[in-house]
């Protein structure tokens, strides 16, 4: 199979537009698997058993619907979230769309990496900061995130990729980006060029950002 | 003044109900240094870290100051906390914050101002030798280091308590007794009321004024170190004693030995009086060393020697007699042949 440049030059557009809609849609579903996510893990690691705001019925409830979202298959989630998602934005396809549904699957996928994060934390130092006599904010805010900054920050990267990937399937509402281009135009179309290039720009995204979550994880670890 | 009473902790294990602490009282006075004593599985830990709660006790109280901590909760419990110093075997150091950011933090847990924050930290700082450290992470600092940033931790919000659990087990012997100095200086100068728990001897011999041995969650033996050192009771007493002051003499000496052997120990200003040699001039009886030590116990000597006494059966007799009379405690261990 041969790579015809002339055709990649004639498709520049339409893969700018599809990297651009990817990083639309992982932007948007990131920020919103951070800003939710984080707390609810925050709130799943503390409210478990030993801990300073131990609480069975917050943690069996949260830690229901964070399984039960995480168990449903991503195609079905989308097409599932329809409904929800006209409510939000206002139509069904395209990017906005499929970010939707996307931040509904990142979400507790985070929030089970963040609770991972938090309890590979010496279980001794927030013992001493509980007999310091903290509060639980300052528990929180001084013991608990950066204790766990930079394993949180490997998460981070492992919900990105994880994102690259599920973005992909957003071809299905008409989503777009890049691996809905790999999918239309490679697998449908039988177009060896652009099913290449796509999964180059893939793997390459990838690995930069891998690099970079590595990169940054271990910036920021003072150990 | 610390109240222990009647306190008992129990734990869910997979062979059901076990206890982890039963039915211990104990007073702690003001100022006191109070060591408990014990293997690991004894309950000492679960004790101590029922006194600031970090556990709580299954039954019973625990007063500090005249306060009922068991009945307290949530905000209450924490404000008695910041009264109660707490250091560990493994330090618990915040590792993403530094030397001084860690000891603000519980300067912070107490609400205090900004503006005096920074002057507090140096002089806790200072006080605990680590002026040089203030910017280090606690990576970079030694196991003594760590344990001394631990200490001004604890001691940030001006203590009435300070709980030491197993604060030297994890350090080698000269920085152990750098922290025990340490430790000693702080209940000094400041008048903290120090508990501390440990399987170590040496560190009960070193500061504390009073202690308690504890066995399957009972303390088995309470009292003055000094007397405990020179009149165990119990057997397991017996046995951590005998873990510092220990009188093995090699079987081969003993088969050649022919005279009496007597255990003989000196308490407190008899042990410099030289009863022995005066014992040895007054009686027709030969002393033959075989095992001896003069351990000094909060600075008071405690001898023990263990020795063979050559003669006359009735002279060794009045010999021992004698040694009883100027205070010495002697034990018969073998009779000459």
């Amino acid at each position: 199979m041969g790579i015809d440049i002339q055709h990649v030059i004639e498709l520049r557009p339409d893969i700018l537009k599809a990297f651009g809609e990817t990083m639309y849609m992982i932007g948007i579903s990131l920020t919103v698997a951070i800003v939710i996510g984080l707390p609810l893990g925050i709130v799943l690691f503390i409210t478990d058993r030993g801990l300073f705001l131990e609480n069975r019925i917050i943690k069996g409830i949260l830690g229901f619907i964070v399984n039960m979202v995480r168990s449903i298959p991503f195609i079905i989630l989308l097409v599932a979230l329809i409904p929800l998602t006209k409510l939000l934005v206002d139509s069904t396809i395209g990017p906005a769309a499929a970010s939707v549904s996307l931040s509904v699957a990142a979400t507790p996928f985070f929030a089970r990496i963040v609770e991972t994060s938090l309890r590979e934390i010496d279980k001794g130092v927030i013992e001493a900061a509980v007999a310091v006599g903290a509060t639980p904010w300052m528990i929180i805010k001084d013991v608990l995130l950066p204790e766990s900054k930079s394993s949180i920050v490997q998460g981070v990267t492992m919900t990105i990729i994880s994102l690259v990937a599920y973005s992909a399937m957003a071809g299905v509402v008409g989503g777009g980006g890049i691996g809905d281009l790999a999918i239309r135009f490679g697998y449908y179309r039988y177009d060896n060029t652009i099913m290449v290039v796509t999964v180059v720009i893939l793997i390459v995204l990838v690995q930069i950002i891998q690099q970079l979550g590595d990169w940054t994880s271990k910036a920021l670890d003072k150990r | 003044m610390i109240r222990i009473n009647d306190l008992s902790k129990e734990y869910k294990t997979k062979n059901g109900l076990v206890m982890g602490v039963d039915r211990v009282n104990l007073t702690i006075s003001e100022g006191e240094v109070f060591g408990i004593v014990g293997y690991s599985g004894a309950g000492k830990s679960s004790l101590l870290r029922c006194i600031n709660l970090l556990e709580r006790p299954t039954s019973g109280q625990i007063e500090v100051n005249g306060l009922d901590l068991t009945k307290l909760k949530g905000e209450e419990l924490r404000k008695a906390r910041l009264k109660i110093g707490m250091i560990f075997q493994h330090f618990h150091l915040i590792s993403q914050k530094t030397v001084a950011e860690n000891i603000a933090f519980a300067l912070r847990a107490a609400s205090t101002p900004r503006e005096k924050m920074t002057s507090r930290v140096v002089e806790l700082l200072e006080m605990v030798g680590l002026t040089d450290k203030k910017d280090v992470f606690p990576a970079q600092l030694s196991g003594g280091q760590k344990q001394r940033v631990g200490i001004a931790r604890a001691l940030a919000n001006n203590p009435s308590l300070l709980l030491c659990d197993e604060a030297t087990s994890a350090l080698d012997p000269n920085t152990t007794l750098s922290i025990l100095r340490l430790l000693k200086k702080i209940n000094r100068e400041l008048n903290i009321t120090i508990v501390l728990i440990t399987h170590e001897m040496n560190v009960v011999k070193e500061i504390c004024d009073r202690m308690a041995v504890m066995q399957d969650g009972r303390v088995v033996e309470e009292g003055s170190v000094y007397e405990i050192f020179s009149n165990p009771k119990a057997e397991l007493t017996k046995e951590f004693i005998s873990s510092v002051l220990s009188f093995e003499v090699p079987q081969t000496i003993l088969d050649k030995v022919t005279g009496s052997i007597v255990k003989v120990m000196f308490k407190g200003d008899v042990a410099g009086e030289g009863v022995i040699s005066d014992m040895v001039q007054h009686f027709e009886v030969r002393g033959n060393f075989l095992h001896g030590s003069i351990e000094y116990i909060q600075e008071v000597p405690l001898g023990l020697f263990l020795m063979e006494i050559q003669g006359h059966p009735d002279n060794i007799k009045r010999a021992i007699t004698y040694m009883e009379g100027r205070g010495a405690q002697v034990e018969v261990i073998q009779n000459g042949h």
